[in-house]
């Protein structure tokens, strides 16, 4: 009885030590970032004299990058849901003609090459004076989250039962009504989970920044990054202080995104 | 399909051929608002799509036929250049070298990120404590911004005063100078290449563990009590019944590894002498450092071509295989 036990323990430590190869850049981040001086010949392996001085530094050349990515962030995460999600509705319960040809567009989207989009708006960007804008990047940004929201919340969505939406509809609520009042809740870990990677990859965008900001007026944190390297690559502690910060929302992602996928898909609504 | 027949369906069908002649037309009427208020459901995403993707698409193919520069954005005209920009990409001396790199860097990239995937997928299909914790944690590196972990990748692979160097010298594994990673041309791609299978891995690993417990339990207890030994199972069962989502995985991987931009910009900036600049790189550097719009349009649809022939000719060999893991 207590062989197969310690064998799966066995395989738990073998588990433990690849997450910890695997990690180990994350570890080297976080422990670069706590050193007071990380431009020496040898990086000390632990910080065991952890000083926040890279993070002190990060935030008073960084701390207007990581407001820009905040507002970016959150405004593409706002419009991706709101044109996505209602989106995702009707590809799911209603039968229209074509929705195949749509669906299949969204996923096709994702093989377009970003820099293709980008030479692409520029010079449109250029004419609407949305270059150098917070509005031009948000709205691009928001492209990044929408074909993703679509396919995902569509197949929450296609999952709920057609029940709840037709006594809403007996009770005299409207097509709009029985979405928003009965369609939105129900589906609201779907909502969250695309609303949550819409955020993600806002947040990590990078392409966009680098090529439709060209003025330094609006710089996200990513690209914040990418002058860093070519500013100063000697002092490491401040660059991967910047590194954490902008890693940050990943690991609350990893937690909240977990459970939410997990959660039931009609999340009880019908029981 | 009964089951998900939609609530619309319903509604058409009660106002639809139950009723009586002389009403059909005031039906038809209410059928026609009906479906015009479903696809308002639409439309928003639909415009969104046509704005920015749709349009891009088709812009970038114009402007590959033109002379695009910098005073075309003042100008808002760009004349017409016929096959200038590709013949200048082409003829340019350094296509074949870029051709050349995107290959192994997407060829290497691919097969290091699935064989490693693959491993870890068959490793957590094993029941042991705290699998699902750990596995949730492996996922971290794919969640990270590209720019910070390739930063980091970046600071690692110093050649003086990087861990990894250290790392190898501990071992004895590296000459005493360290390796040269970013600064030698005979390594640098090889770099890039390391720091983008370490950003795949967790992607090739969820969606092929998640198509290794679609495998019912019982075929693979059936095998062993008929005596099949772990290789033979997999050989004839977990690999057979795990190509579709082997199929998904790689069409996936060769279009978003096809595209890198990001990580090559920061890791190497495509240097050492373009030893690790690739299509995608070069395109950004056409259009963006020395502003040919045209040009780097032109590069652009090369690698919308190289992404769609890519595609078709793998899915029309896995056509069958696609119809059960296109799903994902």
């Amino acid at each position: 009885m207590t062989r197969p036990a310690a064998r799966n323990w066995r395989s738990t430590v073998l588990a433990v030590l690849i997450l910890a190869v695997l990690l180990f850049p994350v570890y080297w981040m976080i422990n670069t970032s706590l050193q007071k001086n990380a431009t020496s010949f040898a990086t000390s392996w632990f910080p065991l004299h952890p000083s926040l001085s890279g993070y002190r530094q990060a935030l008073s050349q960084q701390g207007n990058h990581l407001l820009i990515s905040l507002i970016v962030a959150f405004g593409a995460t706002a419009i991706s849901t709101t044109v996505a999600t209602p989106a995702a509705y009707a590809l799911a319960k209603f039968r229209l003609p074509g929705r195949g040809w749509i669906i299949f567009a969204a996923l096709a989207t994702q093989m377009i090459p970003g820099i293709v989009i980008a030479n692409a708006l520029y010079g449109t960007y250029n004419e609407l004076h949305l270059l150098n804008s917070l509005p031009g990047l948000i709205l691009a940004d928001a492209s990044l989250g929408i074909p993703f929201s679509i396919v995902l919340m569509r197949s929450f969505m296609t999952a709920l039962p057609n029940e709840i939406m037709e006594a809403a509809r007996i009770d005299g609520a409207g097509r709009l009504r029985a979405f928003i009042s009965v369609a939105v809740p129900v589906s609201r870990n779907g909502i969250i989970t695309a609303a949550l990677f819409s955020f993600l990859f806002a947040w990590s965008d990078f392409l966009f920044a680098l090529t439709l900001t060209t003025t330094g007026s609006v710089t996200p944190i990513t690209l914040g990054i990418y002058q860093y390297l070519g500013a100063q690559t000697e002092q490491w502690s401040p660059v991967m202080a910047t590194a954490v910060i902008a890693c940050a929302p990943a690991a609350v992602l990893l937690v909240l995104a977990q459970r939410f996928i997990a959660t039931g898909i009609t999340g009880g609504a019908v029981k | 399909m009964t089951q998900t027949a939609s609530l619309a369906d319903r509604t058409d069908a009660a106002a639809g051929p139950g009723q009586g002649r002389d009403v059909r037309s005031p039906a038809r009427r209410a059928r026609r608002r009906e479906r015009a208020a479903q696809w308002l459901f639409l439309t928003p995403a639909l415009v969104y799509m046509a704005a920015f993707f749709g349009y891009p698409i088709v812009k970038n193919v114009v402007m590959s036929f033109q002379d695009y520069s910098v005073s075309s954005l003042y100008t808002g005209t760009a004349p017409f250049a016929g096959l200038l920009n590709y013949r200048a990409i082409l003829s340019s001396g350094l296509f074949g070298q870029l051709a050349w790199n995107t290959a192994v860097f997407t060829v290497l990239s691919l097969a290091g990120q699935f064989t490693l995937g693959l491993g870890l997928a068959l490793f957590f299909a094993r029941r042991f404590p705290l699998n699902g914790v750990i596995r949730a944690l492996l996922l971290l590196p794919w969640l990270l911004p590209l720019v910070a972990s390739a930063t980091v990748w970046r600071w690692m692979l110093g050649q003086d005063n990087g861990v990894v160097n250290a790392l190898l010298g501990l071992a004895h594994l590296a000459p005493a100078t360290g390796v040269p990673w970013l600064s030698s041309t005979s390594v640098a791609l090889f770099a890039v290449i390391l720091v983008n299978i370490w950003i795949g891995i967790p992607f090739n690993m969820v969606i092929l563990y998640s198509g290794l417990r679609e495998i019912p339990e019982e075929i693979h207890e059936a095998a062993a009590l008929d005596g099949a030994r772990a290789i033979a199972r997999f050989r004839y069962i977990t690999w057979p019944m795990l190509r579709p989502v082997v199929t998904v995985v790689l069409v996936l991987g060769f279009i978003y590894t096809i595209k890198v931009i990001d990580i090559i910009l920061v890791v190497t900036g495509g240097g050492p002498a373009n030893a690790s600049q690739t299509l995608a790189v070069q395109s950004y550097q056409l259009s963006f450092k020395e502003f040919l719009f045209g040009q780097g349009a032109a590069m652009g649809n090369v690698l919308i071509l190289i992404s769609l022939v890519f595609a078709l000719v793998y899915l029309r060999f896995n056509r069958a295989a696609l119809r059960t893991g296109g799903e994902l």
